[in-house]
C-alpha cells in the first residue's frame, strides 16, 4: 500500500462569470463572481434550473461561458485548450458514467493513458486507487461496469477522476442515483479521502442534507444562479440569510444540528477488540475484564471484519481465517450523528464500528451517546430560542 | 430417386466449375459488403451529428430498399454498360442501406452522459467517436453487416444479368434452357450454393461480431 504524495487542491475563481444562451432573453448565469477556497469541498445547492450545473461545468469549460474570467490557482484558464484543462480536473457525474466496454482498470486509467503515462505507473496507479476507494484490485482490476453494484461503480467513478492526481474535483450530484444507505458510505467515505487528498471539490446537489454534511461551505444558488448566501452549513442554519434560504433549510433547523456533529466530535467507547491469529482464549479474558459479550475482530491492517460472540470465540481455531462481514455496520470520523443513529437501527448489536482513515478501526459508539448528544442539541437550541424572543420586545 | 441421383451426377461432374462459381459470388459478395460498411459507417457519423442528418438518413435507408434491384440494375447497365462495375454499384448500393440505418441508430443510442463523461475528461471530438462511441454502436452495426449480407446473397445472383459474376449465371441459364437437359440441375445447384454460402458468410459474420465486441456489453 503505497501512500503517494497527492497534489493538494487550487482555489478556484470565477470572475463576473455569464452564460447566455441564444434565444433566451434571461441569461441561465447572470454575472456571478465567487471564490472556492482550496483544499475545501463547496456545495452549490438550489431549485433545479437555477444555473448550478451550468456555473460548475464552465470551470472545465463543457460549457463555454459568454463573458467573464475563470482562474484556477493563479492561472486564468478562460481560454486554455479545453481537453488539455480536463485532463486536470477531475469530473464526477451521477451514474459515475463508466464506459461500459472498458474494465474498471482501464476506466480508472484513461486520463493516465491521454496524458501519456508510463505502463507501470498506470497499473501501480490504478492499484493504488482501486485500494483507496476501498475495492480489492486483484477483485476488481478485471471487471467490467456491469458486474459492479451502483455504490461499487461510483466509487470507481470516483477512483478515475482522481486517476491523474487532479487539484480541483467536480462531482455533478454524483450520489443523486444510489439508495439512500449507499448514498451514506459513499458520503462518508467522501470525506475520508478528502482528509488525505485536501482537494478542491465543487459538488452540486439539490439535496440540502448533503450539503450540510459534506460541505465545508455552501453556496445557496437561486434563478440564474444568484448567490443568496454563501458560509458555512453552521452559520447557514443559525442565520439563514432570507426565507428564500430559510425555506431551504427547511424545518427543524435545530434537529438538523444533528446531521452537524462529526462521530469524531463525541466520545468513542472501547469495545473488545482481537486480531486475526490473536488466541481466542485472551481475547474472551479481555472482553470479561471489561465486561462486553462481543468482540470486533480486526485484521493485520487494522481494520474491522466482523463482531463474534465470546461462543463463537470459544471453538477452536476461531480467530484462524475470519472471514469478513459484509453487512457490518461502521460509520466513519466524518459521519454524522444522524448516520450513527441510522446504522444502529440496523445492527443488532446497539453499537456501531466507527472507522478512520483507510478503514482502520478507532472505537464504537453506543445509542447511549448519540441520545445524549440530541438532549445536548435541543436543549442549546431552547436556550437559543428563548434568548431571541427575550431580547426581541415586540415578540 | 433418380432425379435426385441424377443431380448429384451433375455437381459432381460440374464440381471445379461450380466451385470456381461459388468463390466468385462470395468474393463478390464480401468485398461490395466490406466497402458498403465503410462508407456506411463514415456517412452514418456525418449524418448522425445533426438530429436532421440521422431523419435523412432513416428516411433514404427505408426509401433505397423499395428501389427494385432488377431495375436498377437495367439503370445501371444503361450508364456504364454491362460487366462487373454494375454488379458491385449495385451491390454496394443496397448494402450500404441497412448498415447506414443501423449506425445511425446505434450511435444514437449511445447514453449522452457517457459522451459528456468523456469530453469532461478532455478527450477529444474524435478520441470519443473511436473509442467510446463506434465501440457500443459496434454490435448494432453489426446487425446491419449481417442482414446486408444475407440481402446481397440474392442480390448477387440478380447480378448475374448483368454479366457479373458468380452462381447467378448458372441460374439464368437455367432458366433461359427451361425444359432442356439439366435446366432444372442447374437452377437448383446454384439456388442450394447460394444458400449454403449465406450460412457460412453468417456464422462467420456471427463470430467476428463476437470477438469484436467488447465482453463488458455483449450479450451473454
Amino acid at each position: 500500500m503505497s501512500e503517494t504524495t497527492s497534489k493538494a487542491g487550487e482555489r478556484i475563481l470565477l470572475e463576473n462569470i455569464t452564460k447566455r444562451y441564444p434565444g433566451q432573453s434571461t441569461p441561465a448565469v447572470d454575472d456571478i463572481t465567487i471564490e472556492f477556497p482550496a483544499g475545501e469541498i463547496i456545495m452549490l445547492v438550489g431549485p433545479s434550473g437555477c444555473g448550478k450545473t451550468t456555473t460548475m461545468k464552465m470551470i472545465n469549460r463543457l460549457i463555454e461561458p459568454t463573458s467573464g474570467r475563470i482562474l484556477i490557482g493563479d492561472e486564468d484558464v478562460t481560454d486554455a485548450d479545453p481537453d488539455q484543462l480536463r485532463r486536470r480536473i477531475g469530473y464526477v457525474i451521477q451514474g459515475a458514467g463508466l464506459f461500459p466496454h472498458f474494465t474498471v482498470g482501464d476506466n480508472i486509467a484513461l486520463v493516465p493513458r491521454m496524458l501519456k503515462w508510463d505502463k507501470q505507473r498506470v497499473t501501480d496507479r490504478v492499484d493504488e486507487l482501486l485500494d483507496l476507494v476501498g475495492l480489492d484490485p486483484d477483485e476488481y482490476r478485471d471487471r467490467y461496469p456491469r458486474e459492479l453494484s451502483g455504490g461499487q461503480q461510483q466509487r470507481v467513478g470516483v477512483a478515475r477522476a482522481l486517476a491523474a492526481d487532479p487539484p480541483v474535483l467536480l462531482m455533478d450530484e454524483p450520489f443523486g442515483a444510489v439508495d439512500p444507505i449507499t448514498r451514506q458510505r459513499l458520503q462518508d467515505e467522501l470525506l475520508r479521502l478528502q482528509e488525505e487528498l485536501r482537494k478542491t471539490i465543487v459538488f452540486v446537489t439539490h439535496d440540502f442534507d448533503e450539503a450540510v454534511k459534506l460541505g465545508d461551505r455552501i453556496a445557496i444558488l437561486q434563478t440564474g444562479s444568484q448567490v443568496v448566501q454563501y458560509d458555512t452549513p453552521e452559520q447557514i442554519l443559525a442565520n439563514p440569510a432570507d426565507e428564500f434560504v430559510e425555506g431551504f433549510v427547511g424545518r427543524g433547523a435545530a434537529l438538523k444540528q444533528l446531521t452537524l456533529t462529526r462521530v469524531r466530535d463525541i466520545e468513542l467507547h472501547e469495545a473488545a477488540v482481537a486480531h486475526v491469529g490473536d488466541d481466542p482464549h485472551e481475547a474472551i479474558a479481555g472482553a470479561r475484564a471489561i465486561d462486553r459479550e462481543h468482540v470486533i475482530v480486526l485484521d493485520r491492517n487494522e481494520r474491522p471484519l466482523r463482531w463474534m460472540s465470546l461462543r463463537e470465540l470459544g471453538r477452536p481455531g476461531a480467530l484462524q481465517n475470519v472471514r469478513r462481514d459484509s453487512e457490518l455496520e461502521s460509520v466513519s470520523l466524518g459521519s454524522t450523528l444522524n448516520d450513527a443513529l441510522d446504522e444502529m437501527l440496523t445492527s443488532s448489536h446497539g453499537v456501531v464500528v466507527v472507522t478512520g482513515r483507510r478503514n482502520t478501526y478507532q472505537g464504537v459508539v453506543r445509542v447511549e451517546t448519540v441520545m445524549e448528544a440530541m438532549q445536548d442539541i435541543q436543549s442549546a437550541a431552547a436556550e437559543a430560542a428563548t434568548v431571541d424572543t427575550a431580547g426581541d420586545p415586540q415578540a | 430417386m433418380t432425379a435426385v441421383s441424377d443431380f448429384f451426377t451433375f455437381v459432381a461432374e460440374r464440381w471445379s466449375v461450380l466451385s470456381f462459381l461459388a468463390y466468385q459470388h462470395l468474393s463478390l459478395v464480401v468485398q461490395t459488403l466490406i466497402l458498403a460498411t465503410v462508407l456506411a459507417i463514415v456517412v452514418g457519423v456525418v449524418a448522425s451529428r445533426t438530429r436532421w442528418g440521422a431523419n435523412a438518413a432513416q428516411a433514404f435507408s427505408a426509401i433505397g430498399l423499395t428501389v427494385p434491384s432488377y431495375a436498377l440494375l437495367g439503370l445501371l447497365v444503361g450508364i456504364v454498360s454491362i460487366g462487373v462495375l454494375p454488379s458491385v454499384i449495385a451491390l454496394v448500393f443496397f448494402g450500404f442501406l441497412p448498415i447506414l440505418r443501423n449506425v445511425v441508430v446505434g450511435l444514437n443510442g449511445v447514453d449522452p452522459a457517457l459522451i459528456e463523461s468523456a469530453r469532461g475528461m478532455g478527450m477529444s471530438r474524435f478520441s470519443t467517436l473511436v473509442r467510446l462511441e463506434l465501440p457500443l454502436a459496434w454490435p448494432v452495426i453489426m446487425t446491419g453487416v449481417r442482414v446486408s449480407a444475407q440481402m446481397l446473397m440474392g442480390i448477387a445472383a440478380i447480378a448475374a444479368y448483368a454479366l457479373g459474376p458468380g452462381l447467378g449465371g448458372y441460374i439464368f441459364s437455367g432458366i433461359s434452357r427451361m425444359g432442356g437437359a439439366n435446366a432444372t440441375n442447374a437452377i437448383v445447384a446454384g439456388t442450394v450454393g447460394i444458400l449454403i454460402l449465406a450460412v457460412i458468410l453468417d456464422v462467420a459474420l456471427n463470430l467476428l461480431t463476437r470477438f469484436t465486441t467488447s465482453k463488458g456489453i455483449s450479450r451473454v
